[in-house]
């Protein structure tokens, strides 16, 4: 889900205040869960504070980059910028899909395809106003979203189609096309790929409050704004995972294929 | 060999990288004919490429260098589904789908986009072929036995009407009963259709059998052909001798291709197509 993606700026968007004091004061929690991964030896500390460190420059890069995008108020900026995460996470989830040949392709067709045209249905029927403050978190939320399921997909399907190699091999010796023979993995892996995001959708409000809800409130939103927005950023999810999911599966499963009709063989180097 | 070449090989060889980067050679130089109605044996210990060299002529592996001809075209021009369909395979574990038997026997017409007027009928008649009940149409796979299984993949690559059917230790993987009666079915068969059959095993005493005619593979080369009766009771290299004895093990062929891998990997090696990514 999308929800971490940056809710700090959201928070931002609207009248609260925080001081650096403030999130020197949360870093408390940090040194507790230092403690006790020492405590456990459970040998994270380093991790843990190095990942603490990352998310804190990042996020600060960003939220620069982001106000640097409003003040500017040229959508080339804005495209620049969601230009700039689709690479990141094309990067990131094309290293996930090696071996298969041309795995960062593939990864980047997936995502620009699910981001672009969610993008651009929800702006062009009016649902979300194509401004910076709009399209810019929003897009890293479907940007984010599509990565990790690209990533999903294709890890899944190499491992689905390479454990039913056997049966993969009986359906081509029967004259099957590669995309019948593969099809049930397809199948299997698509699906497994999709069930947290329905889940996520079935039990919203139930078990978590999502992060753009939590958001809104926090910056002093009335709650029922908060919520359309987030039915309209979980449908937008929703949908965009449906067409990473689709496109990244389809893609994989054809490059797992030689042009004969034959079924590669793909280990990790 | 009798009748017309249904299918010729020249020159076959089969090289793959493996994960060291270093190139395998599966197949070296492997030439035979087989004649139309004929049953030719492939044998050799396991790791000998006999898997391979069956993969090649259905295009499941691409070899490196070398042809294979099916009725006097290089199958390289043929489409490669018509290809399939022509020369269909049963391998050693049956590999049913999950279903009924119809899903299994009918799956070759279906992706073929050529389902019979009466699929029922049709799969019935096919059940008859194989010597399994005519009213296991619907019946689901997954609580068959070893040679009913077998009898159901036989079924299913009859299903395609190929004429030549390639047998990979088709009897390998089931116990000395149903290996004798599934073998009895096969020859059966071959006697009743005029298949033509490319068998490959590893049990000499099945292949002096079954064969019309047949190699001898050691580590992907030939070194004997003729008749199997005839190449396995008077065998010229000693390296067939030492095969008919039972003295060449799995492991001594191994070990000239490597010092320390085990007999797992040479099974896999043989499985290995050729597009390593």
């Amino acid at each position: 889900m999308g929800e971490c993606e940056m809710p700090g700026v959201l928070a931002a968007a609207g009248g609260a205040q925080f001081s650096f004091i403030n999130v020197a004061v949360a870093l408390l929690m940090v040194a507790v869960a230092v403690g006790l991964s020492f405590w456990e030896r459970l040998s994270l500390e380093r991790d843990i504070l190095l990942a603490c460190v990352r998310a804190f420059v990042q996020l600060l890069a960003i939220g620069y980059v982001i106000q640097l995008v409003f003040d500017s108020g040229s959508f080339w900026f804005v495209l620049l910028l969601l230009g700039a995460m689709v690479l990141f996470a094309t990067i990131t989830s094309g290293r996930r899909l090696r071996p298969v040949p041309g795995a960062y392709a593939i990864a980047g067709v997936s995502i620009a395809l699910a981001a672009t045209f969610t993008i651009v249905l929800l702006v062009g029927l009016g649902v979300i106003p194509g401004t910076a403050r709009y399209v810019v978190p929003l897009g890293g939320m479907v940007v984010g979203n599509a990565m990790n399921i690209v990533s999903v997909v294709g890890v899944r399907l190499k491992e689905e189609m390479e454990g039913e190699r056997r049966s993969i091999e009986a359906s081509l010796a029967l004259a099957a096309s590669p995309a019948q023979a593969a099809r049930p993995s397809l199948r299997r892996a698509a699906r497994v790929a999709m069930l947290p995001i329905i889940d996520n959708t079935k039990t919203i409000g139930l078990v978590f409050l999502p992060g753009a809800m939590t958001g809104m409130i926090l910056a002093g939103d009335d709650p029922l704004d908060a919520v359309k927005l987030q039915a309209i950023v979980m449908y937008m999810l929703i949908g965009t995972v449906a067409i990473a999911a689709s496109c990244a599966g389809l893609l994989v499963q054809r490059r797992l294929f030689t042009r004969d009709s034959q079924l590669r063989r793909v280990t990790a180097r | 060999m009798d009748g017309a070449r249904r299918l010729a090989v020249e020159g076959l060889t089969l090289e793959v990288t493996t994960d060291g980067g270093t190139v395998r050679r599966l197949l070296d130089d492997v030439s035979f004919a087989v004649g139309e109605g004929s049953v030719f044996v492939v044998v050799g210990p396991s790791g000998s490429g006999k898997s391979s060299l069956l993969r090649c002529l259905n295009r499941l592996s691409e070899p490196t260098h070398g042809n294979v001809t099916l009725d006097g075209v290089d199958v390289s021009r043929l489409p490669v589904r018509e290809l399939r369909r022509r020369a269909g395979m049963v391998f050693q574990h049956p590999t049913l789908f999950p279903g009924t038997i119809a899903d299994n026997v009918l799956y070759g017409p279906l992706v073929r986009d050529a389902l019979p007027e009466d699929p029922a009928a049709f799969v019935r008649q096919q059940l008859e072929l194989v010597g399994l009940p005519a009213d296991w149409v619907e019946h689901p796979v997954d609580d068959l036995s070893g040679g009913e299984a077998q009898r159901v993949a036989l079924a299913r690559a009859l299903a395609n009407d190929p004429d030549v059917l390639l047998l990979d230790e088709p009897t390998a993987a089931l116990d000395r009963g149903a290996a004798g009666r599934i073998e009895h079915l096969l020859l059966d068969l071959a006697a009743r259709t005029g298949l033509t059959y490319v068998w490959v095993t590893h049990d000499l005493d099945q292949a002096r059998r079954v064969g019309d005619s047949g190699l001898v593979l050691v580590d992907g080369r030939v070194v004997e052909r003729g008749p199997p009766a005839q190449l396995l009771a008077e065998p010229s290299e000693e390296v067939t001798r030492l095969f008919v004895a039972g003295e060449l093990t799995v492991g001594d062929v191994i070990e000239k291709r490597s010092d320390t891998e085990p007999e797992r990997l040479a099974e896999d090696r043989e499985g290995l197509s050729d597009g390593r990514v």
